[in-house]
């Protein structure tokens, strides 16, 4: 593999000047929170490394991961997959077919042993001796363990891969499971959200090539990076969350001024990423910019957590010094313990400002995810 | 069997060498065809095989009506949106509520972003490596690549430096051993037909649409707050329009975000007009031969539903941009009504699919939807232990049912929209087929073919990117006469429901007709049938042996070498697959289902 081309041979080859590179390692250690030497660190990655082997698998999903990667505009895409990894499988976008396309998986298993990474879009159906997935005449459930266990590393892209998603809701039929728990010994990194944002996903690989290791995980496997934090942390209408001004009524006065959407349903409170801070297709929008609250859609079983628009349990007050590490310490397993356990914590120091009272449904589910 | 002939005309040999395209890539989901091949390798039976479901329908039983939308969008991220939207219109059918002009603006705008950018995805990332030799590009001269793309387009990238460094970039890829998404592609095959030059240009044009692509869908992003899975609202929108008063820079809609969305527009509009189009009919006009391969059911049965609405709350067809209707057995001067309600319009039948029926050779329609997993094999099925190596076709063989229009199958899609929109007598639809057909110098019928229905998919993307100008332009227009409101609320609350409901809703998604039927009871879902564009294309056979829209268009095509069967690919791919639309279904019991151990 000495001989291969790093990045910055890719780089200057393909007319991009030194300066003009320098700048674009910049901007990924900033986006990477790498500090003051961090752009020095990327450039040096970039220009001694070759280009790691990506075999990206599809279980069961709607691909919407795939369409998020193709968004992100820093690293652009095109750069990513000519320049920075060597997407040798991947479905969706491939060139090959049938059995030219089964040879290549193969020969990334003999030529890479324990040196490609494996990224897995979708999870794996159990039900039915797997035969809910089918591909090449075999159940799915084959091809990933085959594959699974001769990586370096796994990246769960999505919800779907880190716990089920839409499939994984009541009565998850199809017995759809996450990748994390059908693996052993290999590293697993959860990337989720319905999709993850693109500059998380393409953050995600940029951390792991530069610094040739994976990225700090919290107890749910997650990058802390881009997961430390809830979206209620950093809401751009967060000042009117404490200032008691909501929207009540969709397309109100409130709505029209751009107030909180709390009572409108927001999951902010309870969902741990980086919408608020990154946003969407570069920053454009997120959800709660464009007038709807956040449905949690990176948060484990957030499907069956519903009525969407059926507001939290009360939960004025909270700070942001919180997060998921934290709350899990204090033995929470699933997103609406963390629910109950902050309210816990803090139940002396909340303040009934408005006289907001918890309603009969939110304390309901209180009780259901202590049980 | 060796040799039938199926109800729909179609004339099926099962004698020669079995082949099988396993899995089928560039598509959305998983699938796997098989092909029987005579002496001369022509496609003389073809099989389509859905290998996946999901089970998202009961899922939804239980569910709050007004959260269904989230739920169903996750059928499919690539044609992000069609089913959030089908289901609140499905919502607001059942409920009778009536949403804002904004509203309908809104989503149209939304939609006819989605068609710009699905269409502009699958014709480079999906499509155009069945027609353009990555590798041959290698050897084009960038000069004549240069005056190649002077000669079809305005584009401003077309310097000889420009297209050198295109090529130096490829040739650093191909040189470093790691090809990427290009490794083990059919290159070098005998029936690639581009010039070296044309090969490179459309490289270019791989990486230019690849980097384009985010742009469009910002739009989505505005409205809905981010792609792929926007937000949507029962009633209406959820971002609410401020343009003048205190607090407009908070709010989801002011000047900045509309001068936004106008300008992504153009910018489509401009992508479109200059690369996609000009690309589009340069690779068609080598390979005059597809024009004639693939046709299927094309010339025969085409269904619409119909799409974008000019007035709200009116889906006539004195309302919709593209008109709905069917046309059976060829005869485009009737265009046969098509009525969503009526039990004996749409029909889904299970006999060679992995459901089960009361009575397997009856149809139902998706109210009164049934589906029940049975996965069997049928006994001529062929394996080994580790695999499957063909499929029994008399049997049950795809997790895809066979959806039927007044019992026939039906072809769907861009294909049959701008037929039917020109069957119709839509103006400019007209202008825009006469126009690409007459610099090819080819008759109406050529669209009936496989490059006919990859030319009817651009053409429909130049329509919609004019389209979305225009409701930019008429958003702005019903704002500056003083109306601002996007959600309609006054049924928000589930106490104002009747004890029970039934709605429809439909769309016409990028890939074809997409309908959603459900019931509510006690402010419930109470039952969600879907019926979606790939299963109509998809489709197995009926109980009567009719074959669907893939296995159609299959036939009578030549192989060049059956060992690279890229002929296949190109038949397919022109359809443009989306397989976890097609088999997101699953048993009402909700239960894990007992089948036959088959490994």
């Amino acid at each position: 593999m000495a001989d291969k081309p790093t990045f910055y041979d890719v780089f200057r080859q393909r007319g991009v000047s030194r300066r003009d590179f320098l700048g674009f390692c910049a901007l990924t250690a900033t986006y990477l929170g790498l500090g003051p030497n961090g752009a020095a660190s990327v450039a040096h990655a970039m220009q001694t490394k070759p280009r790691i082997p990506v075999v990206w698998l599809h279980g069961l999903e709607c691909t919407c991961c795939s369409e998020s990667f193709l968004r992100s505009g820093h690293p652009l895409v095109s750069d990513i997959v000519m320049s920075m990894i060597s997407l040798d499988y991947d479905d969706t976008i491939m060139a090959a077919a049938g059995d030219q396309a089964e040879e290549i998986l193969h020969d990334i298993i003999r030529d890479y042993r324990g040196a490609f990474i494996l990224a897995v879009e979708g999870n794996v159906p159990l039900a039915n001796d797997g035969m809910a997935c089918i591909v090449g005449g075999r159940p799915f459930k084959k091809k990933f363990e085959e594959t699974a266990r001769h990586a370096k590393a796994i990246i769960s892209w999505g919800t779907c891969a880190t716990s089920g998603c839409v499939q994984a809701a009541k009565p998850n039929p199809t017995r759809a499971t996450p990748i994390h728990k059908l693996v052993d010994r290999v590293p697993v990194i959860n990337v989720p959200g319905c999709p993850p944002i693109a500059e998380v996903m393409t953050g995600v690989i940029s951390y792991i090539l530069t610094y040739d290791r994976l990225p700090e995980l919290d107890n749910r496997l997650r990058p802390k990076l881009f997961y430390s934090q809830r979206v209620h942390d950093k809401c751009y209408r967060r000042a009117h969350f404490d200032a008691g001004q909501f929207v009540e009524n969709w397309d109100d006065e409130g709505a029209k001024q751009g107030w909180c959407l709390y009572k409108m349903g927001c999951r902010g409170p309870t969902t741990y990423n980086a919408c608020a801070t990154i946003g969407w297709n570069e920053n454009t929008s997120s959800p709660i910019r464009s007038g709807h609250g956040c449905i949690g859609c990176s948060e484990d079983g957030f499907w069956d957590r519903g009525p969407f628009y059926e507001r939290l349990p009360d939960m004025q007050q909270w700070g942001i010094e919180s997060n998921a590490d934290k709350v899990a310490a204090a033995g929470a397993a699933g997103l609406g313990t963390a629910v109950a356990v902050q309210l816990g914590a803090t139940a002396i120091k909340r303040v009934m400002k408005r006289g907001d009272k918890p309603d009969a449904s939110a304390t309901q589910e209180e009780k259901e995810t202590q049980a | 069997m060796t040799q039938t002939k199926t109800p729909n005309g179609f004339t099926l040999d099962d004698s020669g060498r079995r082949i099988a395209l396993d899995p089928v890539t560039r598509i959305e989901g998983h699938m796997r065809v098989e092909v029987n091949i005579d002496g001369s390798n022509v496609i003389r039976n073809a099989v389509s095989v859905g290998t996946m479901w999901r089970g998202l329908e009961p899922i939804m039983k239980g569910r709050d009506p007004r959260d269904a939308w989230a739920f169903v969008q996750r059928i499919c991220g690539v044609c992000t949106g069609v089913h959030a939207l089908a289901s609140i219109r499905a919502v607001e059918n059942a409920l009778a509520i009536q949403i804002p002009t904004n509203a309908n603006t809104i989503r149209n705008i939304m939609h006819l972003a989605l068609y710009v950018h699905d269409h502009l995805v699958h014709f480079y990332h999906l499509h155009a490596l069945d027609w353009v030799d990555v590798v041959s590009a290698l050897s084009a001269s960038p000069k004549a690549t240069s005056e190649l793309q002077q000669s079809i387009s305005p584009w401003p990238h077309s310097s000889p430096g420009y297209f050198k460094d295109v090529q130096d970039r490829v040739r650093k890829l191909v040189g470093s051993g790691q090809l990427g998404p290009f490794r083990n592609g059919y290159w070098g095959h005998a029936t690639y037909k581009l010039p070296p030059a044309a090969n490179l240009m459309a490289v270019a044009h791989y990486i230019e649409a690849l980097n384009f692509q985010r742009e469009i869908v910002k739009i989505q992003a505005v409205f809905g707050g981010k792609n792929p899975h926007p937000m949507w609202l029962v009633g209406g929108v959820p971002s609410a329009i401020n343009m003048h008063a205190t607090g407009s820079s908070g709010a989801s809609i002011n000047v900045e975000r509309m001068n936004l969305v106008a300008s992504v527009a153009a910018q489509s509009l401009a992508f479109i007009e200059q690369v996609y189009i000009p690309d589009l009919l340069a690779i068609a006009s080598f390979y005059p031969e597809w024009f004639k391969h693939g046709g299927g059911l094309a010339s025969q049965n085409l269904l619409s539903y119909g799409e974008f609405p000019t007035r709200a709350n009116d889906d006539s067809n004195a309302s919709l941009m593209l008109p709905r209707g069917a046309i059976v057995n060829g005869d485009l001067k009737t265009l046969h009504e098509v009525d969503l309600r009526d039990p004996a319009h749409v029909q889904e039948f299970v006999p060679h699919s992995w459901y089960r029926y009361p009575d397997d050779k009856a149809g139902l329609h998706p109210w009164d939807g049934l589906t029940e997993v049975d996965f069997r094999l049928g006994a001529k099925t062929r394996q080994t232990p580790d695999k499957i190596e063909a499929f029994d076709e008399s049997a049950k063989y795809s997790y895809i049912k066979a959806p039927r229009w007044k019992g026939h199958a039906m072809e769907t899609g861009p294909l049959a929209r701008m037929v039917i929109a020109y069957a119709g007598g839509n103006a400019r639809v007209k202008e825009l087929v006469d126009g690409a057909l007459g610099k090819l110098g080819l008759p109406l019928t050529a669209l009936f073919s496989t490059l006919g229905r990859t030319a009817a998919r651009g053409l429909e993307a130049q329509w919609a990117a004019e389209q979305l100008v225009e409701q930019v332009a008429y958003l702005q227009a019903t704002i500056k006469g003083g109306n601002e409101s996007t959600a309609n609320t006054e049924k928000w609350s589930p106490t104002t429901w009747p004890a029970t409901a039934k709605g429809v809703g439909f769309c016409e998604a990028p890939r074809g007709a997409l309908g959603h039927w459900l019931h509510i009871k006690n402010q419930k879902i109470e039952n969600y049938q879907c019926v979606v564009p790939t299963t109509w294309n998809a489709s197995p056979r009926d109980a009567q042996g009719n074959i669907g829209a893939y296995e159609a268009a299959l036939l009578g095509v030549p192989l060049a070498d059956p060992k690279k069967p890229l002929e296949i690919l190109r038949v397919i791919h022109s359809f443009d697959p989306c397989l976890a639309c097609a088999t997101h279904v699953i048993g009402p019991d909700g239960g894990e289902l007992t089948v036959a151990r088959v490994l």
